[in-house]
């Protein structure tokens, strides 16, 4: 048996032959044709056959991916019949009589160059798409059969890394699995494992060898680990693990659907947190009751300048429209301490944990707040959106950030711009200061979020990102906890709702105390909202209340 | 010949996909003649490497001309289907 470590980007465990992605051998040969007339002829055939095979592909996108990603085909189609790419082509071929080969693998390149030239960023990935174009072309040209797999029976299938041209065509039901000498988490190959719902290993560099062909293989993605001729004994173990991955999953499907209902009938609302308008599908898909935590910083982080209000409005309408009427509470700008951005020009402080971020920054940059709050409001006309601001510390903050509110609000009416009038303003509580004065906080607001993270960094006086301090940070310390019942007490009377949008939410330790001092949402990752809800499904509150908030608010013989 | 000018409001600007649906777009004027400027460089409607290679971004300003066919029309269809698309 020999066993290979990479790195497992989509978890599973397969077992099956591998197989090597054969791609086509292809050594550019140049000569001089003297026949131009026919040359140029089988390029036409050539060409032709290329744009009915992106024509196919794109179908073939349409029913797995949808409209997107059809019309990446569909202007592939496009750029494959361009009238410029055809001339320079024909002028190769006719006037200089080059062979199409030739023609064509210089034409792409000195189109590809244009396209790397061009000083925007996106243009210049264009240059990939100009040479997947050829490279289908050149293919043509070589006879070569486009690739897929031979095998009869389904493969874990060995490749360097696939292009997405290559992963959208292969036979998805022959694959067990994908292991790779490159790629990363978020390469193509990865992303199509994730989306099937198969394990993948990426970063194997030359410890995937080309004499392991054919040879019986295991993987296990969640270990990152590839075996060939695996033993006996880890054939049993990985068929068991395999078994009770499917259990698992099967067990959480079946909770789709089902309502975040305690044993004895406490409801609790499972909410999402994401960073960009794509991941709401991950949302949907796991069945969450709304999302907690938009952070909007993905849209300052993605410029090289101040998103404009236009910009911002497209990506929250986006989010809210596909939400189809579910919560949408976006964070307004949440940067400064770890997350930095260029252009806001932010001269450099001793402490930034503790220095100029987020509603600081808002407050003290208003123009920069009024922009996102005019796209915000706007927005707020095509779903159910809410506002929540974060690093709050005194009440004078919520309500000059309210005000604003108030003053977009009124522009929007004077501009005869839709917005929705109940949009549910809210605020994070991430500092010691905000949860001991929640009971007056509470009266500005409709709701609190907990920050824990931050909420527990600040509180114990311990950077989170110093590994040193490991236990020293310790999220289940009760001065957080207690944070926490005062908090969510004090928003209670004043008939505010509260919820916890930290890392803390998914901790499955925590789910009962949470559930006893009345948290009212949980927003956690996509993948831990079924998991939470089976444990929330299990849990019977009224049998471990009370030793709970003993254990808590007790003298701490127990801690 | 008429001549309209469009600020590109798509966040992303004429890049591939959109770019390829404004060439489907100009392709269903067959009679007239249509290009596209953007600072000097002017380009055949009907070229989609050529359009990506404008480069236009949000908040650039294109002109576009229309030669030859029901011009009037082919200026308001178009205008229409930029609006809504670009």
């Amino acid at each position: 048996m020999i066993t290979i470590q990479g790195k497992g980007v989509s978890t599973g465990v397969a077992e099956g032959p591998l197989y090597f992605y054969k791609r086509a051998e292809t050594t550019l040969r140049r000569y001089t044709v003297e026949d131009t007339e026919s040359e140029w002829n089988r390029f036409k055939e050539a060409q032709q056959k290329c744009i009915d095979q992106l024509g196919e592909l794109a179908e073939k996108a349409r029913e797995e991916a949808g409209d997107e990603a059809a019309e990446l085909f569909e202007t592939h189609q496009m750029m494959a019949e361009d009238l410029d790419y055809e001339e320079a082509i024909q002028a190769l071929i006719l006037e200089e009589a080059n062979n199409a080969e030739a023609a064509v693998t210089d034409t792409a390149e000195q189109f590809a160059e244009m396209f790397a030239s061009m000083d925007d960023s996106y243009m210049q990935a264009r240059a990939a798409d100009v040479r997947d174009v050829s490279g289908r072309l050149l293919n043509i040209l070589f006879g070569v059969v486009q690739g897929g797999i031979d095998s009869d029976v389904p493969v874990i299938l060995a490749a360097d890394d696939l292009a997405p041209s290559e992963t959208i065509q292969l036979d998805k039901k022959k694959i067990l699995a994908f292991v790779t000498e490159g790629g990363s988490g978020s390469s193509h190959t990865a992303i199509l494992a994730r989306t099937l719902g198969i394990p993948a290993i990426v970063g194997l560099g030359d410890q995937i060898k080309p004499e392991y062909e054919g040879r019986s293989a295991m993987v296990d993605g969640s270990t990152g680990q590839v075996y060939i001729d695996p033993d006996d004994a880890t054939v049993d173990y990985l068929r068991d693990k395999r078994k009770q991955q499917l259990e698992y999953k099967q067990m959480l499907e079946e909770l789709k659907g089902k309502e975040n209902v305690t044993l004895d009938g406490q409801h609790i609302r499972v909410f999402c947190n994401i960073g960009s308008p794509e991941d709401v599908q991950a949302v949907l898909l796991n069945d969450a009751d709304g999302v907690g935590l938009f952070r909007s910083e993905f849209l300052y982080l993605n410029c090289d300048d101040y998103p404009t209000e236009d910009y911002q409005f497209e990506a929250y309408k986006k989010a809210l429209s596909d939400m189809e009427g579910r919560e949408v509470i976006i964070r307004t700008l949440d940067i400064g301490a770890d997350k930095q951005i260029g252009y806001f020009d932010m001269p450099e402080e001793e402490n930034p944990a503790l220095g100029n971020r987020a509603l600081r920054i808002c407050l003290n940059r208003p123009e920069i707040f009024r922009t996102q709050l005019r796209a915000l409001y706007r927005a707020s006309a095509y779903g159910r959106l809410g506002i929540m601001f974060p690093m709050v510390t005194s009440v004078w903050e919520v309500r000059e950030a309210k005000k604003m509110c108030e003053q977009v609000k009124a522009e929007l009416r004077e501009e005869g711009i839709p917005y929705d009038e109940n949009v549910q303003v809210g605020i994070m509580i991430e500092t010691p200061a905000a949860a001991v004065i929640s009971d007056r906080l509470a009266k500005e607001v409709d709701f609190f979020s907990c920050g824990t993270n931050d909420l527990t960094q600040y509180t114990l006086a311990c950077d989170r990102q110093n590994n040193d301090l490991g236990r020293f940070f310790n999220p289940h310390h009760p001065a957080v906890l207690r944070l926490l019942k005062t908090v969510t007490d004090n928003a209670h009377k004043n008939g505010v709702w509260v919820g916890i949008c930290g890392e803390l939410g998914a901790d499955l330790d925590l789910t009962e105390t949470f559930l006893s001092i009345g948290i009212d949402e949980l927003s956690v990752s996509p993948g831990s909202v079924l998991p939470l809800r089976k444990k929330i499904r299990e849990t019977d509150v009224s049998k471990v209340r009370d030793e709970l908030m003993d254990d808590l608010m007790g003298d701490g013989s127990i801690f | 010949m008429k001549e309209f000018e469009y600020v590109i409001t798509d966040p992303v600007g004429i890049h591939a996909r959109p770019a390829g649906n404004l060439v489907k777009e100009i392709k269903n004027y067959a009679d007239s003649k249509i290009s596209i400027t953007k600072g000097e460089k002017t380009v055949d409607g009907l070229r989609l490497m050529a359009v990506m290679g404008l480069g236009a971004k949000q908040g650039d300003t294109v002109k576009f001309t229309v030669e030859g066919g029901d011009e009037d029309a082919v200026v308001e269809a178009l205008s229409a289907w930029l609006k809504e698309n670009l």
